[in-house]
């Protein structure tokens, strides 16, 4: 269970948002919404631990994640802005490296194997700048398919991508919800989930 | 995990080899001048060898230092290097590793050769080569803390020159200094020894202060 309290955020000498409630059960969605630099990308940043929160705690199973540390993100996967994809390594060996860091070595049939869910069969073995945005950005989230985490926050993550990988992403989201995942995610467009919690938070500027 | 860390970093490295033979190139240059420039008075040229290799290889480090962790910051790899359930020490340690490896290896290894061109003897390359080797890891590390302060902020290479360049003076000191005593015959080992201690120290230090740089830095 996630659970943030009378959240704030000060960037520079300009306040974002300041207390922000929301606690996340199993299996609950949560969109934010909010005009462009309203803080959605900053609330995700302090969520995950990047940014320091001007006021306010967040608890994760009860413990402030501060003083959880590196154990908090054994629970969480973060897919930002910036697609945290290598434009010199392959697509295959981008979602290699980046799942062995987080603790998940995995083969190379089974890399491939996700690859092909993620719409990138035959793609696998070109260097990553090769490959068009929404291609990188569909590397980026084959992570998702192999993290086994528990907390997924996702920003804007639908930008670039066709119809067919935002329905990609939809299934994904709605088994993890399912399988009692929990998932944050800041977009505009609307997901339509078949989740049954989803809560709205939207910020305003 | 470290395995992992240092395997990507060379694998990058591999891929741009460009990089990594225009600072091999800037410090067989800088060095290479510096005869050309003061011709075959071989007493003055031995005299000024060991100061000259060490500063040219500082100011290479310079050259690759920009690079450590710029480009993963640009492409959003280096916010999740500190979102996985490693502990950052580690993460730093083997990047640096594989800069060492890359980056100061090579200067190293050539290092010998460019001292023939000071007419050094042959127990003196052997010290030059020595020193080098047991110094430049704290380039390296103490190179790290300054590259990862100024992540993200533009003209960081000269930022990081006014940073680190002061903090490499004990290393230039006892390098330089164990292959002058060599020069006059006298035993390089003591100097050699405070090399060995400084590394020791940055190699401990070094990647926990770049770790909370890091931290800092992406905020």
């Amino acid at each position: 269970m996630l659970e943030a309290t009378n959240l704030g955020c000060v960037r520079g000498d300009r306040r974002l948002f300041k207390g922000v409630n929301f606690s996340l059960t199993p299996g609950t969605f949560l969109q934010l919404q909010g005009p462009n630099g309203s803080g959605k990308t900053s609330l995700l940043r302090i969520i995950c631990g990047l940014l320091a929160q001007a006021e306010g705690e967040i608890q994760w199973q009860g413990a402030n994640i501060s003083s959880l540390g590196d154990e908090y993100f054994t629970a969480v996967t973060y897919v930002g802005h910036r697609n945290g994809v290598k434009d010199e390594l392959s697509a295959l060996e981008n979602l290699r490296v980046s799942n062995a860091l987080n603790g998940i070595e995995i083969t190379e049939a089974k890399a491939r194997a996700v690859l092909k869910t993620m719409g990138l069969a035959g793609r696998e073995s070109l260097p990553a700048r090769f490959l068009s945005e929404g291609q990188r950005r569909r590397v980026a989230l084959a992570r998702l398919i192999v993290c086994n985490t528990t907390l997924w926050l996702l920003d804007e993550v639908l930008t670039s991508l066709d119809r067919a990988a935002i329905a990609l992403v939809r299934s994904l989201i709605d088994e993890h919800l399912s399988n009692g995942g929990m998932a944050i995610v800041a977009t505009h467009q609307e997901l339509e989930l078949s989740a049954v919690s989803s809560l709205l938070l939207e910020l305003a500027t | 995990m470290l395995r992992w860390i240092v395997w990507r970093d060379l694998i990058l490295a591999w891929r741009r080899r460009a990089d990594v033979l225009s600072t091999l190139f800037f410090f067989v240059i800088v060095v290479s001048l510096f005869p050309l420039g003061i011709g075959p008075e071989t007493q003055l040229l031995r005299s000024i060898a060991p100061g000259v290799v060490w500063v040219a290889a500082l100011l290479a480090s310079m050259l690759s230092l920009g690079r450590l962790f710029a480009n993963d910051y640009q492409d959003g790899t280096l916010e999740q290097l500190l979102l996985t359930p490693q502990p950052l020490y580690f993460i730093v340690l083997g990047k640096v590793l594989a800069q060492w490896l890359v980056a100061e290896i090579p200067l190293v290894l050539i290092a010998p050769l460019l001292g023939v061109q000071f007419d050094l003897s042959k127990e003196t390359l052997l010290v030059l080569f020595v020193s080098l080797l047991l110094g430049t890891p704290v380039l390296s590390l103490i190179g790290s803390i300054g590259a990862a302060l100024t992540v993200g902020l533009r003209g960081s290479g000269v930022l990081i020159s006014l940073l680190v360049l002061p903090l490499y003076i004990p290393v230039l000191i006892f390098g330089a200094g164990a292959v002058d005593a060599s020069i006059m015959g006298l035993n390089p080992q003591p100097n050699l020894s405070l090399l060995g201690a400084v590394t020791v120290l940055s190699l401990i230090f070094a990647p926990w202060a770049t770790s909370a740089a890091l931290r800092i830095s992406l905020e």
